[in-house]
């Protein structure tokens, strides 16, 4: 290998969306030497696609008054289904409001306070207090007691991002961007960095680090239909699962968004429902409040994804040649609204399906769109398993939201975990001996030529484009909102056989693998995307109980007496199942209770 | 019978020089809402795993697909096929540095320009993780938010022929993220501050009015406004008039 591929640094930080680049922020004004690695340039990060908003309790707006970290802790929890880890909630919930001042003070322009009288959708009117005027004011969000969403238009992600990244700029943070880490470098207790393929050459590179974090997003692109960017393949977590001692925590935890555009499964975000749309079915009947007559609209993500599925089993969903779908209603929230602070959203309805929001209904459906599940941390990021390396944001298990995240937490999590995480990678570094593994370098170097290799000769084999889309049909179909044992049994018969499929791909576009060649990186991650299937699978199958998102249908309870419990998954070597160990929620605060929306709540 | 649509893809790979520059040829059936996205990553999987080509959230936020569709800058994931004709030509963004077939590199032309500008807050206060924000009216957090809807996909760039003639010209995505700041009041830079940046050739005299930003925009934003706006602040302080 080349001398200019081999890299080192004190941190080195996979994935550059904002949980990556905040922690790397902390760290490098702790004086650290930080690398960041990204599929993408930064400001394409999927966190830059997030609409909605970022929660914390702040309090100005006057729907927000009353708030505080206490009532943000309580939804939290509820909407985890107590799945969650309270001390790390409780921190979080904390942390939410400087972390949004802090994005204010380095840019993000959040929408404001405006004091005096407004009319809400349904016709209430409200009144903004002069002594909050122009203070950062926030939106309603699904699952929350309070208005505590901070917004800016439905951009809030983008804003976010750029300003994030403005800041990783401004410090001149080094960024390698179309850069893959494959493997991460380890002897079994702790890690040592990476080994990267070069999305711009095709050439192999080794980073060589002090600490490494883990910031790569979910695993949505496993599911035929999701709201994920394309780059959401869980590879962050392929390559901790494949060191066989990080566990994976609560993989069968994934959320369903209720509200993905049919047909291309593009989001719109809960800020349509939270500022006032309503849920029709095809008789332009308003349903949610049948079943759900508190919250309507807004209750939790699981609750109200279900209640949809549901109604459209008994037959009132509208039939397209797509899926089946139901309509997303925001005509009566005006046009002035729409194209203010859902534009993004009003110009997604045009550019994709031909209809204008203002005058039209948006067919939705139900999409996979959030990981809870990833690598397993204690509170500060430390990974399960290895010394020196840590996980944040949707790729880690910290756990902040258990079997159901509330819509504006992942935002919110992304920062606050970056600076909780950063501040412990700092202080990691600061303490951190450190001898360079070179024969060990040197071995995971060579294994992963090897590899690239072995898939590049295969004269015959299977085809990597085949077998990707049966994993994405088999989740979706077998693994998706509505789950039951034999149904799961047969998704993870199906996944075994395809995990084995994928190890025997040979590429079709023989003589031109050289550079950043599309087909090898797909051949590449597709055994590891297997794996994260299995363990979503697998996990849901064992699960014998209802939690949060992961509902069965033939244990449609919650179990706290034998389920209270996190599932930790790990990978041995050679075997096409994971090995499933469960460790005790630890209840701090809150115990276990009904969650004031859902089929608890009625009983039913 | 659904269209059968006749694509022309520009192909190259740096990796592999002895083949040199092609436009090839793919047929494909149109289907029902048939986007760019669909299209090319259906053209990969069933007739040219070797295509590349860049999509990220295909869904017209990340900016990462922009290329010249017959002729045009446009975010491919956004271009639907029932608005093209029979025959579609694909080419890479002219300006970038080729990654390789349509794929180019927007990311380290952006971070250059980030920093030239020195796109962020430049402030002499601290932030204090007690205190409360720094009130703001409603009106002016739209108006930075208006300039910030910039997603860095350089259809502005690739269409503006100063930009395709000198390497150094921050473009209309520049100067409109010099707007973003100018219009902020937590960043504490003067006119004067922007003056060497900006008040130049390689800046807001560089444009020479043709205005094919504007009309590439995928984001609709006002360019040809935030350009008028520079100058303006330019002009003043160069003419030494203070308002």
């Amino acid at each position: 290998m080349k001398s200019e591929n081999t890299h080192i640094t004190d941190a080195l930080v996979i994935g550059a969306g904002l949980a990556g680049e905040r922690a790397a922020i902390e760290a490098a004004l702790a004086g650290h030497e930080v690398i960041i690695l990204s599929l993408v340039p930064p400001r394409r990060s999927h966190s830059t696609a997030a609409q909605g908003g970022m929660q914390a309790s702040l309090g100005n707006c006057c729907k927000g008054e009353g708030d505080s970290p206490d009532v943000h802790f309580a939804d939290t929890v509820k909407g985890s289904d107590w799945g969650c880890d309270q001390d790390v909630a409780r921190l979080f919930v904390e942390l939410a409001p400087v972390a949004v001042r802090q994005m204010d003070f380095w840019g993000v322009p959040w929408n404001r306070v405006e004091a005096g009288p407004r009319t809400l959708a349904d016709g209430t009117v409200i009144h903004e207090s002069s002594e909050k005027h122009m203070l950062i004011t926030a939106r309603d969000f699904g699952g929350t007691a309070k208005w505590r969403t901070c917004y800016t238009a439905d951009g809030t992600g983008h804003t976010l991002q750029y300003t994030m990244d403005s800041i990783v700029v401004k410090l001149g943070i080094t960024v390698h961007d179309r850069m893959e880490a494959i493997a991460l470098i380890h002897d079994g207790t702790r890690c040592y960095g990476a080994v990267t393929r070069c999305l711009r050459t095709g050439e192999l590179h080794t980073y060589i680090s002090k600490a490494t974090v883990i910031a790569t997003g979910g695993y949505g692109r496993l599911y035929g239909a999701s709201t994920n960017a394309v780059i959401n393949q869980g590879t962050g977590m392929t390559i901790a699962l494949n060191t066989g001692v990080v566990p994976l925590g609560n993989m069968e935890a994934v959320q369903f968004h209720p509200t993905g555009i049919v047909p291309s499964w593009i989001l719109i975000t809960e800020g349509a429902r939270g500022d006032g749309g309503y849920l029709l079915d095809k008789n332009e009947h308003r349903f949610m409040p049948d079943y759900e007559p508190v919250k309507k609209e807004l209750a939790s993500r699981d609750v109200v994804a279900r209640r949809m599925m549901l109604h459209m089993r008994k037959g009132f969903g509208v039939e397209s040649k797509y899926a089946q779908h139901l309509w997303l209603d925001i005509r009566h929230l005006g046009e002035k609204h729409i194209n203010t602070n859902l534009r993004e959203i009003a110009n997604i309805c045009r550019n994709f399906n031909g209809i204008d929001p203002v005058h039209q209904l948006i067919p939705v459906r139900p999409t996979q769109h959030y990981s809870m599940g990833g690598v397993r941390t204690n509170i500060d990021g430390a990974a399960r398993g290895l010394k020196g390396l840590l996980a944040v944001g949707e790729s880690a298990c910290w756990d902040l939201h258990g079997f159901n995240r509330l819509g504006g937490n992942s935002l919110a999590e992304t920062i606050v975990g970056g600076m909780v995480v950063g501040q412990y990678l700092a202080d990691f570094l600061s303490g951190a001996e450190f001898e360079y593994p070179a024969k060990l370098v040197e071995d995971f170097l060579k294994q992963q030529q090897d590899r690239i290799d072995k898939v590049i000769q295969n004269g015959s084999g299977e085809d990597v484009f085949q077998l990707r889309r049966t994993m994405e049909e088999t989740l979706l179909e077998k693994v998706g909102i509505f789950r039951k044992g034999k149904d799961l049994e047969e998704a993870v018969e199906t996944l075994r056989d395809l995990y084995h499929r994928s190890l025997n791909v040979s590429l079709k576009s023989k003589g031109g693998t050289r550079g950043p060649n599309p087909e090898l990186a797909a051949a590449l991650r597709l055994p590891g995307m297997l794996k994260l299937a299995l363990c979503i699978s697998y996990g849901a199958l064992t699960r014998t109980e209802s939690r949060g998102s992961h509902f069965r249908e033939d244990y449609p309870k919650r179990d706290d007496v034998n389920w209270l419990k996190r599932t930790l998954a790990t990978w041995e070597e050679n075997k096409d199942l994971p090995t499933l160990n469960y460790e005790s929620i630890k209840i701090s605060e809150l115990p276990p209770g009904d969650r004031g929306y859902g089929e608890a709540a009625r009983g039913d | 019978m659904s269209r059968m649509l006749s694509f022309e893809i520009f192909r190259y790979n740096p990796n592999e020089p002895k083949v040199k520059p092609r436009m090839q040829q793919y047929s494909l059936d149109e289907t029902d809402g048939m986007t760019l996205f669909v299209a090319l990553n259906r053209i990969r999987e069933e007739q040219d795993p070797s295509l590349m080509f860049d999509f990220v959230c295909r869904a017209a936020i990340c900016g990462s697909c922009a290329m010249l569709v017959n002729g045009k800058p446009k975010l491919a994931c956004r271009t639907l096929a029932k608005d093209m004709p029979n025959k579609i030509t694909l080419m890479p963004l002219p300006v970038f540095k080729l990654v390789g077939d349509l794929s180019v590199d927007t990311g380290t032309w952006f971070r250059g320009m980030n920093l030239k500008t020195e796109s962020w807050i430049h402030t002499e206060r601290r932030f204090d993780p007690k205190a409360c924000e720094l009130p703001m009216s409603n009106e002016d957090a739209l108006k930075i938010y208006e300039a910030d809807r910039c997603i860095e996909c350089g259809c502005c760039i690739a269409g503006c022929a100063t930009a395709n003639i000198r390497e150094d010209f921050l473009g209309a995505a520049g100067l409109n993220r010099i707007a973003r700041f100018m219009v902020d009041p937590r960043d504490e830079r003067k006119n004067a501050d922007y003056f060497e940046v900006v008040g130049t050739d390689e800046g807001a005299f560089g444009c020479v009015g043709l205005m094919a930003c504007d009309d590439n925009c995928p984001m609709e934003l006002p360019l040809q406004m935030q350009l008028s706006f520079v100058r303006r602040k330019m002009a003043m302080h160069g003419l030494g008039i203070k308002r």
